[in-house]
């Protein structure tokens, strides 16, 4: 290379084109990640500039009139609450424990490799498979028929392997030292979990479980064929309107109809709904995100 | 336990705390110890809720196999019953499920679509999700690391009912806007929506992926006078390419199996695709679509499940090969 020792340190074109390429694939991928995010902002500014019309809380709070071509969206939103708090009643408890197990029982063997392959395989099923499923063993198999309880054990069944995981990270979060710690004074494997293991990790599974909410929510499919209705008749306001073995309206399908079957709609409804739809989804994840901060910064060990 | 109790890590605990039986005394006679024994119901109340863990814990396996099952046992009678060859369901583009005369189930157009679809959401993907995780792991400071996974996340919450009606409303005008497509609904609208939707999945798992690329790599690199690009480049993507892939099938796992975007996106026209601007139909659409009009128990109802069999089975696979990949990783 260069022999003059006066040069030897000053920047060879080649060192000058190495810093060239860095900078440019600095901005490729920054372009490329700022293009996940301006289309997003885009796309939610101009559905909250075409709902603007309809949106306001009595858009929420009032009934659907005129065959759904205006009025509000109580019976939709209502029921989306039954479902998301029936399904997730189920699934939390069964997917908390199962993490349980997996994490502070299982040991590694083919047994708990089969299990870890049937939660991944399960969280990959498709929506729509899951809607045969809950069709087939739920509403016929099981006679619940097409109802809350029918749509809401599907969801049960879809958010359990995401729960199942989240779980395990928080449960996996909490040092070992703090088990053997529990171990030596005595405590059995589910006093420890009991005193331990849980109260250190509960955040972490709140966590996993409040994001689960705006999955059940926004789910579609599923509901769609175990238990929605196009249209049920509500009184404003009304916070019991469904039985249990009923079918209700939920936000996800009543947008999909009113987007794809209803004639002749007042044109910002739709978005109305889906903002709404896509607000109730943030606002959870925030929630979650923020709770999630908030206790990793708290966090002392 | 059930399994595995032979490899037991001596520092923990039995599960269940045993009564310890007393010691005999020298002369044969037994005397009284202390012993910290716990109230029998406490003792059975913990065994039983053993159970009850044991019994959750295997109930991913039970979900998975009653799923399969299930979808499998509906769809039976209709290919085992004579009334359609598999090879006509899967290679016929003849799909006619309600003809009075000549009833046809060929699904093969749909398979078609759905590939269609899901490739050219790869495409745009692809490149975006892992240029993003490159980004988010190696390029830029922890506040915009931060931020820029929380945005991520937000995205990937987004249900696909929306996705679907932003594909309805904004992007099919969009796409004839530009391209001067006939109608808007199309392949390359749903491959748009589909490709934001498995973004999130990629930008993750691939940002895991670099994540687990051992420092040692980075830093020998480093005292090499590497830039960042060449250490990403040279040292990096070679190191984690399991765990990359992993994260792009996990994507085509998420684009085979979504269905109410592509339900709203497509424009359910049954043939094969030639252009990305044609309308297509996916099987997860082709499923959502029918399986309200056909009667519980009719060949219509029984070919659909059959269809779900055939989605369940694509996306194990993927999901197999995605986690086999991963395994990979963890192995070197």
């Amino acid at each position: 290379m260069n022999a003059d020792p006066n040069r030897r340190f000053t920047a060879t074109p080649q060192v000058r084109r190495k810093y060239r390429q860095e900078a440019i694939a600095k901005w490729i991928f920054f372009i490329m990640s700022a293009s996940m995010i301006v289309p997003l902002l885009l796309i939610l500014g101009y559905l909250i500039q075409r709902a603007w019309p309809s949106l306001s809380l009595g858009f929420v709070l009032d009934v659907p009139i005129r065959g759904m071509k205006e009025g509000g969206i109580w019976p939709a939103f209502i029921g989306t609450i039954y479902l998301v708090f029936i399904s997730l009643a189920v699934s939390a408890p069964i997917g908390i424990l199962a993490a349980v197990y997996l994490n502070e029982y299982a040991k590694e063997n083919w047994f708990n490799r089969i299990i870890n392959l049937a939660v991944i395989n399960l969280a990959g099923v498709p929506s729509i498979v899951h809607a045969l499923f809950g069709l087939g063993a739920f509403v016929y198999a099981a006679r619940f028929g097409y109802s809350i309880i029918s749509a809401s054990l599907t969801l049960a069944i879809m958010t359990l392997p995401v729960i199942i995981a989240s779980t395990r990270e928080a449960l996996a979060s909490v040092p070992r030292s703090f088990r053997e710690a529990c171990w030596n004074v005595g405590a059995t494997r589910w006093q420890t979990i009991k005193a331990i293991v849980l109260p250190n990790s509960i955040s972490g599974i709140l966590t996993g479980v409040i994001l689960q909410v705006s999955r059940a929510a926004g789910e579609t499919a599923p509901v769609m064929f175990t238990g929605a209705i196009f249209f049920k008749a509500v009184h404003k306001g009304d916070v019991f309107p469904y039985r249990l073995d009923e079918q209700c309206m939920a936000l996800s399908t009543h947008l999909y109809n009113i987007a794809t079957q209803v004639p002749d709609v007042k044109q910002s409804i739709p978005f109305a709904i889906a903002v709404v739809l896509l607000g109730l989804v943030l606002a959870v994840n925030a929630a979650a995100i923020t709770l999630r901060v908030w206790l990793r910064n708290r966090k002392k060990w | 336990m059930p399994v595995g109790a032979a490899n037991r890590d001596p520092l923990e605990p039995e599960d269940i705390a045993m009564p310890v039986p007393a010691p005999q005394g020298s002369n044969g006679f037994s005397f009284a110890v202390r012993q910290a024994t716990r109230p029998l119901w406490t003792v059975c109340g913990e065994r039983l809720l053993t159970v009850l863990i044991y019994l959750c814990g295997i109930s991913a396996i039970i979900f998975v196999l009653s799923i399969f099952i299930f979808v499998f046992t509906e769809a039976a009678p209709v290919l085992f019953g004579g009334k359609l060859k598999l090879s006509q369901f899967l290679f016929s583009t003849e799909w006619y499920p309600t003809s009075e005369v000549n009833v046809r189930y060929g699904v093969l157009a749909m398979i078609a679509g759905t590939f269609a679809v899901t490739g050219v959401a790869m495409v745009i993907a692809v490149p975006f999700g892992l240029g993003a995780a490159i980004y988010l792991s190696e390029f830029c400071g922890p506040k915009v690391k931060e931020t820029l996974k929380i945005v991520i996340e937000l995205l990937a919450a987004i249900p696909s009912v929306v996705w679907g009606f932003i594909g309805l409303t904004i992007m099919s005008r969009l796409i004839v806007y530009f391209t001067g497509a006939p109608v808007g609904v199309n392949v390359l609208n749903a491959g748009i929506i589909i490709a934001l939707m498995s973004v999130p999945i990629i930008v993750s798992i691939g940002e895991d992926a670099l994540k687990a690329v051992p420092d040692s790599y980075r830093e020998a690199a480093i005292a090499l006078g590497v830039t960042k690009w060449q250490l990403t480049w040279r040292v990096l993507l070679p190191a984690s390419k399991n765990g990359l892939l992993a994260a792009v099938l996990l994507g085509v796992g998420r684009g085979v199996g979504e269905t109410m975007a592509v339900l709203m996106a497509t424009g359910h026209a049954v043939h094969i695709p030639h252009s990305p601007l044609d309308s297509v139909r996916t099987l997860t659409a082709n499923i959502a679509a029918e399986l309200g009009e056909a009667p519980a128990d009719s060949d219509h109802y029984r070919v659909l499940f059959l269809t779900g069999v055939l989605l369940f089975v694509l996306t194990f696979i993927v999901n197999l090969a995605a986690d086999l990949a991963i395994r990979g990783v963890k192995k070197q």
